[in-house]
Parts: C-alpha cells; sequence; structure tokens
C-alpha cells in the first residue's frame, strides 16, 4: 500500500507543479495511523502530510460538489466505490464534470477501527498493514487481525474493481472481490412478522441522537438547504415527538435518495450509534431490481433512472404493495 | 470503604431502583448509554466512554417545558415539571463529572436554570473510577484524576469487587439504604489499581496537550489566524461533535403547535449548524469555517474569559472517536496551541 501511496502522492506533485490542477482533494495524516481526514493540498509542501491506507475509507465525491466551483480544475482520488457516487453528482448536476480530473486509486478493502476496538482491543495507538492481515499495538499489548474481520460494513459487499468513471488511474497490485451477498440482510428483515421488523427498527433507530452525520456525508443528500434544517418548512425538528420520531426522518431521507443512493455506505460508516441505515437504502434498491429490472446508480452519468422514467411495463401499485407490507 | 462482589451488583440495582430510578451505562442494539435500570437491562460498567454523555440527565436533549392552551384572550399555562424528582446517576467517569461543574458554571450563574438546578439537586451522582484509558483520553490536560472522580459516592471496579466510598452527606444517605449488600474493605486494592491506572494515563498520548497559547488576552489573534480554513475544510457540519460532548451547553426554545394546545420545548443546538445563531434579521455565522472556529473558541478562549480560566472541554476524547472525518479538538490544539504539529 506504501507504494501506492508514493504513486499518489507523485501525480500530485506533477499535477500542483505544471499548474494543470490548482487542487487536489485527498487525505492528510491523522493522529494516528487509523484516523486520517479528507484535505485539499494546494501546494507541493503541503503533500507532506499526504496518505493513502486501509482507514481511507471516505468517500470524497461530496467535496467535489464546493471544490468543482472554485477557479482551475479539481483532481480528486477516488477509490473504484466512490466512482459511482461522482457520476451520480454530474448527472445531477451538481458537480461540474469539466472542472474536475478523476483519479481512480487502487482498493485492498477498507478497514473499521471501531470493529476492532470492539473486539475488546481498546487503547489502539498503531496499526501496521500486512498483505492479509493488520497488527494492532495497543496501550494493553499486541494484536493480529486478517483483514477480512476488520472490513468496514461497505466493503464487505464491495461492488468491484471496476472504475465507473476515471480519466487515469494508479494500480499497483490485483483488487480483491467480494462474494458477498448485499441483499443477505434485507431478506432477513423481510423474513421477520411485521411485528419483529418493527421492534427492530424501533431499537435500532430510537438510539438517533438526530446529529445529521448520515445526512450530510452522503452524496446522494445534496440539497442547498435540507427541508429539516429550514425553519420556514415547519418540520424543522431538533427535537423528537415521541421517542421513535427518528423512524420518520430516516424513512423520509431514504425515500429520497431512492433511485439515487448508489449504495456507497458512508451513512453507516459515519452513524456515530452504529445504526445500519444502509439496510433501508438497500431495501429499495431491491424492490426497485425487483419492479424495474436490476439498476445500479451511478453507473454512467447519464441516461433515465427507474424512478424518473416512465414505461408502460412499469408496476402497478398494487403489484408493489402487498397488505403485509411484504414488497413484490 | 466498603466493597460489594460483582455478581450480586444486580441485588444493589434492584435494591437502589426500588426506592427511585437508577440511571446507568445500559447497552442497547450493541451501544451503550445512560438508561434506566431494568431487571432485563444489559448493564455494562466496563465501558469506558458511552455514546452519549450523562448530561442528558441534567440538560436533556429534548424536554417540554410548559405547555399552553389559549381560548381567546385567555392563556392557560400547563405546568409540566417533574424535576423535583429524586434519582441516582450511576457509573459516572472523572471526565464527565467535571462537565458538570462546566455545566453548573452556566446554568447555576444568575439567572439560574431552575429546570437545570432542580435536577442537580434531586441528584445523588455515583462516579466510577477509569482503570482502562483509552488513546483518544486527554483529561489529565485539564487536572482530572480519573482514579479518583469525586461525586457523592466513588466507586472502584476490578476482576472481582466493586469498591464504594460515600464523599457528601447525599451519598452516605443513600449508603445507608444498601449498607447490608456491602463488606468492609478493599483499601489496599483501590491503591494498587489508582497506580497502575496512573502509570498508563501518563503514557497516554494526549497527555501532554499544550494549551498555554489559549488564553483570553490571545482572543483576536487567535480568532483571525488563517489556519481555521483549513482546520475546518472537511467538516461535514453534522452535530455528532456537539452531541456527544459533555460540556457542549447551547440549546434552543421552541414552541410546537398540536391539535390540543402548544407545546414549549426545549432542545440541544449545535453551532455545527447552519440555522445556529439564525435571527431575524441575518445569521452572524454564515459559513462552516465560522461555525467550527466558534466551537473551539468557545471551549478554550471564550468560555475561560468568562469562568476563571477554566476550559469547558473535559479530555473525555468522544469527538475524537466519533467525527466522520476525524476532526477533532485535539487537532486545533495540536495546530494552534504551540505543539506543532508533526
Amino acid at each position: 500500500m506504501r507504494d501506492v501511496e508514493l504513486k499518489m502522492k507523485e501525480r500530485a506533485a506533477a499535477l500542483l507543479k505544471s499548474g494543470e490542477v490548482a487542487r487536489v482533494i485527498g487525505w492528510k495524516k491523522g493522529e494516528f495511523y487509523f484516523d486520517p481526514s479528507p484535505a485539499s493540498f494546494e501546494t507541493e509542501e503541503e503533500l507532506s502530510e499526504f496518505v493513502y491506507n486501509g482507514f481511507c475509507g471516505a468517500n470524497l465525491s461530496k467535496y467535489l460538489i464546493a471544490a468543482s466551483k472554485k477557479p482551475g480544475k479539481t483532481a480528486v482520488f477516488l477509490k473504484p466505490c466512490d466512482t459511482y457516487s461522482f457520476n451520480q453528482l454530474v448527472k445531477e448536476h451538481r458537480v461540474a464534470r469539466e472542472n474536475i480530473l478523476v483519479i481512480g486509486v487502487e482498493c485492498q478493502g477498507k478497514l473499521d477501527i471501531e470493529k476492532i476496538r470492539r473486539k475488546g482491543v481498546t487503547g489502539v495507538t498503531e496499526v501496521e498493514e500486512e498483505k492479509d492481515g493488520v497488527e494492532v499495538t495497543s496501550l494493553y499489548g499486541t494484536d493480529k487481525f486478517p483483514r477480512e474481520e476488520i472490513l468496514l460494513e461497505k466493503c464487505l459487499c464491495c461492488k468491484g474493481k471496476k472504475f465507473m468513471v476515471a480519466d487515469e488511474t494508479i494500480v499497483l497490485h490485483e483488487m480483491p472481490e467480494t462474494k458477498n451477498d448485499r441483499f443477505a440482510g434485507v431478506e432477513k428483515l423481510e423474513k421477520m412478522t411485521a411485528e419483529e421488523r418493527f421492534a427492530f427498527w424501533q431499537k435500532e433507530l430510537s438510539k438517533c441522537i438526530r446529529c445529521n452525520a448520515c445526512r450530510n456525508v452522503c452524496p446522494a443528500c445534496s440539497c442547498v438547504k435540507c427541508v429539516f434544517d429550514n425553519p420556514a418548512s415547519g418540520i424543522a425538528a431538533k427535537a423528537n415527538d415521541t421517542s421513535f420520531e427518528e423512524q420518520m426522518f430516516h424513512i423520509i431521507r431514504a425515500f429520497h435518495v431512492a433511485g439515487r443512493c448508489t449504495d456507497c455506505g458512508e451513512c453507516s460508516r459515519v452513524c456515530p450509534q452504529h445504526i445500519p441505515l444502509h439496510l433501508l437504502n438497500r431495501k429499495f434498491i431491491k424492490d426497485m431490481d425487483t419492479l424495474y429490472g436490476e439498476f445500479q446508480a451511478g453507473e454512467t452519468a447519464d441516461g433515465k433512472t427507474p424512478l424518473t422514467e416512465y414505461t408502460e411495463g412499469d408496476a402497478e401499485p398494487k403489484d408493489a404493495f402487498k397488505a403485509e407490507g411484504q414488497n413484490a | 470503604m466498603l466493597k460489594i462482589a460483582k455478581e450480586k451488583l444486580g441485588g444493589l440495582y434492584g435494591e437502589i431502583s426500588a426506592s427511585m430510578p437508577l440511571w446507568l451505562p445500559v447497552k442497547k442494539a450493541g451501544e451503550v448509554n445512560y438508561a434506566p435500570y431494568k431487571e432485563d437491562a444489559e448493564v455494562s460498567l466496563e465501558t469506558l466512554k458511552t455514546v452519549k454523555s450523562p448530561k442528558d440527565l441534567f440538560f436533556p436533549q429534548s424536554e417540554e417545558m410548559m405547555r399552553f392552551k389559549t381560548e381567546g384572550k385567555n392563556i392557560e399555562i400547563i405546568d409540566v415539571r417533574t424535576e423535583k424528582q429524586p434519582f441516582v446517576l450511576f457509573g459516572v467517569k472523572g471526565c464527565d463529572f467535571r462537565a458538570f461543574d462546566v455545566l453548573d458554571n452556566v446554568f447555576l450563574d444568575e439567572p439560574v436554570d431552575t429546570y437545570y438546578k432542580e435536577r442537580r439537586e434531586a441528584a445523588t451522582v455515583v462516579t466510577l473510577a477509569c482503570s482502562r484509558p483509552e488513546e483518544s483520553c486527554f483529561c489529565k490536560v485539564f487536572g482530572i484524576d480519573a482514579t479518583a472522580p469525586g461525586g457523592d459516592v466513588t466507586t472502584w471496579l476490578d476482576e472481582k469487587y466493586l469498591y464504594w466510598q460515600p464523599n457528601t452527606r447525599k451519598g452516605e444517605a443513600l449508603t445507608e439504604k444498601v449498607k447490608g449488600l456491602f463488606e468492609e474493605g478493599g483499601e489496599s486494592e483501590v491503591e494498587a489499581q489508582r497506580e497502575k491506572t496512573k502509570e498508563i494515563v501518563d503514557k497516554l498520548p494526549f497527555s501532554a496537550l499544550n494549551l498555554s497559547r489559549f488564553k483570553p488576552e490571545n482572543l483576536n489573534e487567535l480568532f483571525d489566524l488563517p489556519v481555521w480554513q483549513s482546520l475546518s475544510e472537511a467538516c461535514l457540519g453534522c452535530g455528532a461533535c456537539t452531541f456527544v460532548c459533555p460540556t457542549c451547553q447551547c440549546f434552543d426554545i421552541r414552541d410546537f403547535r398540536t391539535n390540543d394546545g402548544i407545546i414549549r420545548f426545549r432542545c440541544w443546538d449545535s453551532c455545527m449548524y447552519s440555522d445556529f445563531t439564525q435571527m431575524a434579521a441575518a445569521n452572524s455565522r454564515t459559513t462552516q469555517m465560522q461555525r467550527y472556529r466558534q466551537r473551539f473558541m468557545h471551549k478554550l478562549v471564550y468560555y475561560p474569559a468568562r469562568y476563571n480560566g477554566v476550559y469547558s472541554c473535559v479530555g473525555c476524547g468522544r469527538c475524537v472517536n466519533k467525527c466522520p472525518q476525524h476532526l477533532n479538538i485535539v487537532k486545533v490544539v495540536k495546530t494552534i496551541g504551540g505543539e506543532k504539529h508533526d
């Protein structure tokens, strides 16, 4: 991975030096190995803090909404899954494609420090990445974990190694392909009775603290002013009406991004209470696949989507809805 | 000092909660937060950091302040207050306990916030010493001793026992009620644990943060630093840091019209949000950089200027763990506070 980081850094330096781009969006080192932050680099000197490692899970595409409005071109490093979000943002006219240089970068699956903590390894100060696993040094000892045990939730159902869009790529090693079924979690919920499912979501969603991290990180949530932030909307509730009002926020949000959500998994990655929000989005994706034929948002930057196109073969509401709440 | 075997803790919780609500760290859907004790509650005293801090118990995320009904020109105010009900708050760590002092300065200052004050008075706080600090902890920077957190009762937990030391009259009153469950002893075990924990605290990566530049006389200089721009550039403007923070104290009061009258409620606000400090004419902070700067200037400069040099951060490290993009107060302190970001 170090060689990939080096190549990226070299390319970023060359682009900034030649003036081809005004800024490069990538990741900057944090206090530890496992906490890099998204960052914009405008000079070669700033690149001394540039980093690319197994913990660069953040999807940088949403930062391009602001960057593409700035003078000069912006280069951005996108992992294969991030390129879907980029296409979707271009399709929705949120990002000006001509102002962006997309550099696709290799990804071996990104890691989740929280999964390490959940294994009881707390006080982690260092992580050393090896080919198949990581060595973790904490205040209380050292441990080793295979990569697949500590992958981010979103990486368990990787969309593959293909870049949907890239002006150039930096890929030095073979990228792994996942064999997991991304709808397994949804199917488990579908098999529950309505009461069980309600209890599941009530338990999960009542943890919500309305911090809006899921919404703010979401590339599909690109409204200039969200209705929930607008005091004039009458529903800009910072407080909950009942202990389960959060369901309204999350379900409305899932409806709003339906057909546009690429399943990038950032919502679940950032939730401070670890609510499995991706399951809501995947339910919509699964139902759309069943009712309208398979579709993956962000595969292209143009064309119609199932919910923005009318065809005579479209499912009728009576086919889509069954009284038990079981779709399709 | 008293002690009780770990396997008997269920009995202790039962005994306390029989006479008044007992709030303690409980695991629900995988996450540990403060919740009222019930027999089937999955209590987790071993969890070092609850997701939300216990400040909710005194300053709830959302609370109903009053209700009104209007008929013609008449207005009827309905009292819905319940804050005087006594309760026990159990398992509070040193950082979170110090955070109550930070909140006290604000809410007990004139004009006194009676909602907050009555809850503070109604509470018996039982603290729990830390024995396994984490890399994100830096309470030592603020002079907090995590191994002797204080409160009405201080407790320590090891593999076998919970040790119990009442400190105040309220603490003694609570001890009196549950004394039958305890046996005497534990001084040497507690001392040994404290020594061991202090050794770890000294080695923590953020234990030597340098805050020397954050002082009221540097207010203008710090406010104008260009580096706020790059420090805040990845900020999503979500409220995760402010809502998990034990000392954040900003709130909003609004009226909510129901079919049956009006509810006036108070809820937490976040300086990260775009409508924070929105006033009739305009908003005094229009960019995320300004809002981001507000959060840290408030904690490290404005608050100390108002309250005798006390910082309104207690080093709990929750923002370090929870920021989606790994921005946090440590980065701000390292970049601005003196120690150079290497």
